[in-house]
């Protein structure tokens, strides 16, 4: 009996065994095939920027002339992009202001003070936005915006006020979610010791609340520039697109940016030319424009972790 | 002044009662210990004599007198009134700002500013006995300080804002034994300016600190009375099984 088991214990201990042996040849190609798509995000980058930069260098080794030149005119072999660059950063900082101004406040009130109703009914259509493809919302600001300032403001209607617009709804729902999740990560310790202290729900908010929310806040900012920067097909439709693009002096102007200047030539460039070579370089200064504030965005989430870990926030 | 009387004092969360009915009345300039189980109320009843339980949507019913007025009659100011009635939290919570900073918060909000102010956070820092630990880095951020340290820049800070009552929600309950033991001096020293009511889990702190202690249970106030009294002739069973250890 006692023999039993002994044996039958030895067996189960057997079967376990070789269970692990035949699991670890099993578990082992699994880990690699998980190794392979792990790493296959850092070879699609790789080889993107790779293709990119390989096709660009003609144009960027043109330097200065290229990155500085005030004149693009690819009939007369001209390649400047600075024009372009400037109305790039105008009209994605624009976009940027408009919705910081409109979604930080939304944050602010979600966050505080909404009903547990209301804040239901806003935040999903908050998320819808994000939801509703570019060129929707380009075809409305052609259809809504541009109509609008054209007859009010005067000029033709597309430019950068128009870009601001739609830019600034397309940027909204981000800053909005990560600016609410910043003021809700503020632990509710320091809300009730202010108040406590007969601070309002206001001073609270300005004194404590956005003090320790700003890194949040600012990532969501710098996103969101990210975003506009990079968004091509709403802000093509609405822009106006001169085919000399200019400094632009006023925001009734019509104005091209890097997107869309790539978008409108790819069709009728020709293939080993300075201008196929001048339009990679542009993909190229954007890539590097977005790549830096992502970096950016996760430098500063990255800073308020550690801080408040070393506890060396100053107020 | 801060005398505290409850008339009838109920405080639900939702349907549950949190504290049934609970009539008190704490002298001013003395310390009243709140002591009994968990779940029994205490905190709720500390946070109803500042309108903390507010903040959680929890319902008051019933009257609480502070010098003679109801502070839930509807026209209090409930921020003037948490001005009077400050408190110290579980957890030590200074802000994530200097050591002056955190002091200056409440002085700053109700307008106070440069020398006054620099006046007022020295005072509060010394009637803390933090300011010889102190007084050398007050930029440095107050995140940097010991557990007990940090609950007494707690304490400076609710003293800086010049409250007549000070409530305290087991202000010990984070701290190592030395912490506890100075925190404790303290509120003995403070009690000569500040009426004082702490919610304690230890009943020896009780016993130490306070000259009366309201023994609630299950959001009823079973017996309040002076501390010796309760803790050497307790007159209701229940008192006298929790504190000699039979429950609890």
């Amino acid at each position: 009996m006692k023999k039993q088991q002994q044996q039958s214990a030895t067996t189960r201990f057997r079967s376990f065994k070789t269970r692990i042996a035949r699991g670890s040849t099993k578990e082992l190609l699994i880990e690699k095939a998980l190794f392979v798509s792990g790493i296959s995000s850092i070879l699609i980058v790789f080889f993107i920027v790779a293709f990119l930069v390989k096709e660009s260098l003609p144009a960027l080794a043109l330097g200065r002339v290229f990155l500085l030149g005030m004149r693009w005119s690819p009939g007369h072999n001209q390649f400047g992009i600075l024009p372009t660059i400037i109305s790039t950063f105008v009209v994605g900082l624009g976009a940027l202001a408009i919705a910081a101004a409109v979604g930080i406040p939304t944050a602010v009130y979600l966050a505080e003070f909404a009903p547990p109703w209301l804040r239901n009914v806003i935040k999903p259509c908050v998320d819808l936005l994000v939801g509703i493809p570019s060129v929707i919302l380009g075809f409305f600001g052609l259809m809504v915006f541009v109509p609008f300032i054209r007859d009010h403001f005067g000029g033709c209607g597309e430019s950068i006020l128009a870009g601001w617009l739609i830019l600034s709804i397309m940027t909204l729902p981000h800053v909005i979610s990560i600016s609410e999740d910043a003021i809700r990560g503020v632990p509710t310790a320091y809300r009730e010791a202010s108040l406590a202290l007969g601070a309002t729900d206001l001073v609270t908010i300005r004194l404590l609340i956005l003090p320790n929310a700003r890194s949040g806040i600012l990532a969501s900012l710098i996103l969101g520039m990210g975003n506009a920067i990079g968004e091509t097909m709403a802000v093509l439709m609405v822009i106006g697109n001169p085919h000399i693009p200019w400094i632009p002096h006023s925001v009734l102007e019509p104005v091209r940016v890097l997107t869309s200047t790539i978008v409108l030539e790819y069709s009728y460039m020709v293939w080993g030319s300075m201008h196929q070579h001048a339009l990679f370089a542009i993909g190229v200064v954007l890539f590097v424009i977005v790549a830096v504030l992502n970096i950016a965005t996760t430098a500063v989430l990255r800073e308020r972790t550690t801080t408040v870990i070393k506890g060396a926030v100053r107020g | 002044m801060g005398l505290i009387e409850t008339e009838d004092l109920s405080v639900l969360y939702g349907d549950v009662p949190a504290i049934k009915r609970v009539n008190i009345e704490i002298e001013a300039n003395k310390i009243t210990a709140v002591i009994g189980p968990s779940g029994c109320g205490k905190t709720t009843f500390l946070r109803a004599l500042n309108r903390m339980n507010e903040l959680n949507g929890a319902r008051t019913d019933g009257k609480v007198l502070i010098d003679g007025e109801n502070i839930y009659n509807g026209n209090t100011d409930v921020n003037m009134l948490r001005r009077r009635v400050g408190m110290v939290f579980q957890q030590p919570n200074p802000f994530p700002m200097s050591i002056f900073d955190n002091v200056a918060y409440g002085p700053r909000i109700h307008g106070i500013r440069n020398n006054k102010l620099k006046r007022i956070v020295e005072e509060s820092l010394r009637k803390a006995a933090l300011w010889e630990e102190v007084h050398d880095r007050l930029d440095s951020s107050a995140l940097m300080l010991s557990g007990g340290q940090q609950q007494r820049l707690c304490i400076a800070r609710a003293l800086a804002v010049n409250p007549e009552i000070i409530l305290f929600d087991e202000p010990c309950s984070a701290l190592d034994p030395i912490s506890t033991a100075r925190i404790e001096a303290l509120l003995r020293e403070l009690k000569k300016d500040y009426t004082i009511v702490i919610v304690t889990h230890n009943m020896q702190q009780a016993a130490r600190v306070s000259d009366y202690t309201a023994f609630f249970l299950m959001g009823e106030l079973i017996e309040f009375d002076e501390t010796t009294r309760i803790f050497e002739r307790p007159k209701d069973k229940r008192t006298e099984d929790y504190i000699t250890g039979r429950f609890g």
